[in-house]
């Protein structure tokens, strides 16, 4: 008896659901038909020459290729402890922080316009400054703010993520100042070479390989190398995992590494990319590089990378495209996550699961 | 070997292991049966360490290990096959044998053992580049058991190895038990399928409600007749 109108309930809440996912669908096909037709009468008709489209497509591919590797930490995290790591943007700053400081370091010695191994040898240094500054940051705080609410509800976590976001970027606007540090780029950053008549400037270039380099490294790691597959099955089920004689702390640990040594990187290459970096640098890219992950299917690795490769080109040919100013980029790519979600809940490459796990 | 001295075990306020004692000798196979939540699981999961107990001791060769982590338990050579398989669904089916080797760091002595999990489990060889989710039921048992040996553990834990097999395979699976005994492996059984396993055991416990309620060499708790009308049809 009981179980039968249960059922039925639950059949009539089903089918309400089914009515609002097509009323959904609906509003997103109209969004979607009023974008394409503002692209064909507006950003077509602007007729801009196609070099202009090249050289926004590939400043877009370099932004791109920097979200990646911050989205990728979002992705690695959550794909182990089901957590949206809020202070992963400030992961990044303190990156970028630690990178300039090597910068000036560097600088006073003289390296910085010595002979190009030397400038070479320097970046490099610099890099990896910035890679260690976040390293130190993401183990910190999973230490201090993550590993201790483990067995807490999944908001709680979360809150406390965000609270580790913007105790990091006020503990930084409090020891350095509201005022930018500047990345000053060393004269064989500067300048570019020109293919027909798009321009490619060397920082861009360097970007975009070395983001493309660390996510290949990244994919080795974590499909072949021994840990990488520990990850994998820790993600999958910690208890298990642990019963196969793996420390499950240790690959937690672990995971921050890996996702705060990329953060790191891309920290100092976006200071490179933008000249400057100030205690909320980390913000918007963090939430950009977020939205990447969730657009490519939060937890899937190559989905963080096509995500954000995506929205990187998106935000640079749409405000053209769209005819609208530059300044409302955001707009964009966040409307593009609003539409995929509502075609693709679970991102474009993420597989449909339920709420189950932890 | 294996000794559990008055063991409690708890979910929150659920006691569900009320003073579990048992002992497992050098080269047995020791089979624990029992009605639906009894409470052998729970010994298995205690044992291992994914449980810890609320009072008791837990000792391996005279030494206690009820306070280590699990990872640990297993260094020190205890490994389970647990109950529902639990295959890493999205690891490859060598990828599941690889971390179940993850505590060695003898490659030489991992590549022996897997060549000899893939010659106790045939199967496996076959479909050692698939996901371990795509494999059957069966096939997946096999994985468990295969996986649990590749630690090359002094004591094995099986939590119903035969469920959902069909008879054929049960039979099987239990020659197997019993091979990878014979080379050396100690054995706790633990069986729904309690006249299988009272036939491959040396020695039985009977669990009821978080409690051991009967004890001895498994020929005697095959013929006991509370045994036999609970557990064996009468
Ligand atoms: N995660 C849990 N939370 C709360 N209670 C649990 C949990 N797991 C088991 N129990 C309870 O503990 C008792 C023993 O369960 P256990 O799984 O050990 O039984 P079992 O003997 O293995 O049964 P089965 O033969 O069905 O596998 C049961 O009463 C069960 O309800
Ligand atoms: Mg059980």
């Amino acid at each position: 008896m009981t179980s039968t109108i249960r059922s039925s309930t639950s059949y009539r809440v089903r089918r309400q659901a089914a009515t609002t996912r097509w009323v959904v669908r609906g509003l997103g096909l109209i969004g979607l038909a009023l974008l394409v037709w503002r692209v064909v009468t507006v950003g077509l008709a602007e007729s801009y020459p196609l070099s202009f489209w090249i050289s926004q497509a590939l400043n877009g591919l370099v932004l791109g290729g920097v979200y990646a590797l911050v989205a990728l930490g979002y992705t690695l995290v959550y794909g182990i402890l089901l957590m949206i790591n809020f202070a992963h943007g400030e992961v990044m700053m303190i990156g970028a922080f630690t990178g300039v400081f090597a910068l000036q370091f560097f600088t006073a010695l003289g390296w910085m316009s010595g002979p190009t191994t030397m400038v070479v040898l320097a970046l490099l240094l610099i890099a990896a400054a910035g890679m260690l500054g976040s390293i130190v940051t993401g183990v910190t705080l999973e230490r201090v703010a993550y590993r201790p609410l483990r067995g807490a509800p999944r908001l709680v976590p979360l809150i406390s993520a965000i609270g580790a976001s913007l105790f990091l970027q006020y503990s930084v606007l409090l020891v350095f100042g509201v005022s930018p540090r500047t990345y000053t780029r060393p004269p064989l950053l500067e300048g570019g070479f020109r293919v027909g008549d798009v321009f490619v400037p060397y920082t861009g270039v360097i970007i975009f390989v070395l983001s493309l380099l660390l996510m290949l490294a990244l994919y080795l790691i974590v499909q072949r190398t021994k840990l990488g597959k520990a990850m994998r099955a820790v993600a999958e089920d910690k208890g298990t995992a642990a019963l196969m004689g793996i420390d499950v702390d240790r690959v937690i640990v672990f995971t921050f590494i890996l996702s705060a040594a990329l953060a790191g990187a891309a920290g100092v290459m976006l200071g490179f990319h933008n000249t400057v970096v100030k205690f909320n640098s980390g913000f918007v890219p963090g939430l950009k590089a977020f939205t990447a992950a969730v657009l490519g299917g939060i937890g899937n690795i190559p989905g963080a990378m096509v995500g954000a490769l995506l929205l990187g080109l998106i935000e640079a040919i749409g405000p053209s495209a769209l005819g609208i100013p530059t300044e409302y980029k955001d707009i964009i790519a966040f409307s593009v996550l609003v539409i995929v979600l509502i075609f693709r809940p679970s991102g474009l490459l993420g597989e449909v699961v339920s709420e189950k796990k932890a | 070997m294996l000794v559990l001295d008055q063991i409690h075990t708890y979910y929150d306020r659920i006691h569900a292991l009320k003073g579990v004692s048992l002992t497992v000798e050098r080269g047995e196979i020791v089979t624990l049966i029992g009605s639906n939540g009894a409470g052998k699981t729970t010994t298995l999961r205690t044992i291992s360490g994914l449980l810890k107990p609320r009072a008791g001791n837990i000792l391996l060769e005279g030494a206690p290990i009820d306070e280590l982590p699990a990872h640990e338990i297993t260094r020190l050579g205890i490994s389970q096959s647990p109950e529902g398989r639990r295959i890493f669904a999205r690891l490859t089916v060598e990828e599941n044998l690889e971390m179940g080797a993850f505590a060695r760091s003898d490659k030489a002595g991992i590549r022996q053992d897997m060549a000899r999990v893939l010659e106790l489990f045939p199967r496996l060889r076959e479909r050692l580049h698939q996901r371990g989710g795509t494999l059957s039921g069966g096939e997946q048992q096999m994985l468990a058991m295969g996986r649990a040996l590749m630690s090359r553990p002094r004591l094995l834990l099986l939590d119903e190895p035969s469920m959902g097999l069909a008879p054929l395979l049960v039979e099987q699976i239990f020659q197997i038990i019993r091979n990878i005994n014979e080379q050396g492996v100690t054995i706790l059984l633990v069986e729904q399928n309690a006249h299988v396993a009272l036939s491959i055991a040396h020695r039985a416990y009977v669990m009821e409600t978080g409690a051991i309620v009967l004890a001895g060499p498994a020929a005697d708790v095959l013929a006991s007749p509370q045994v036999r009308e609970a557990y064996l049809g009468g």
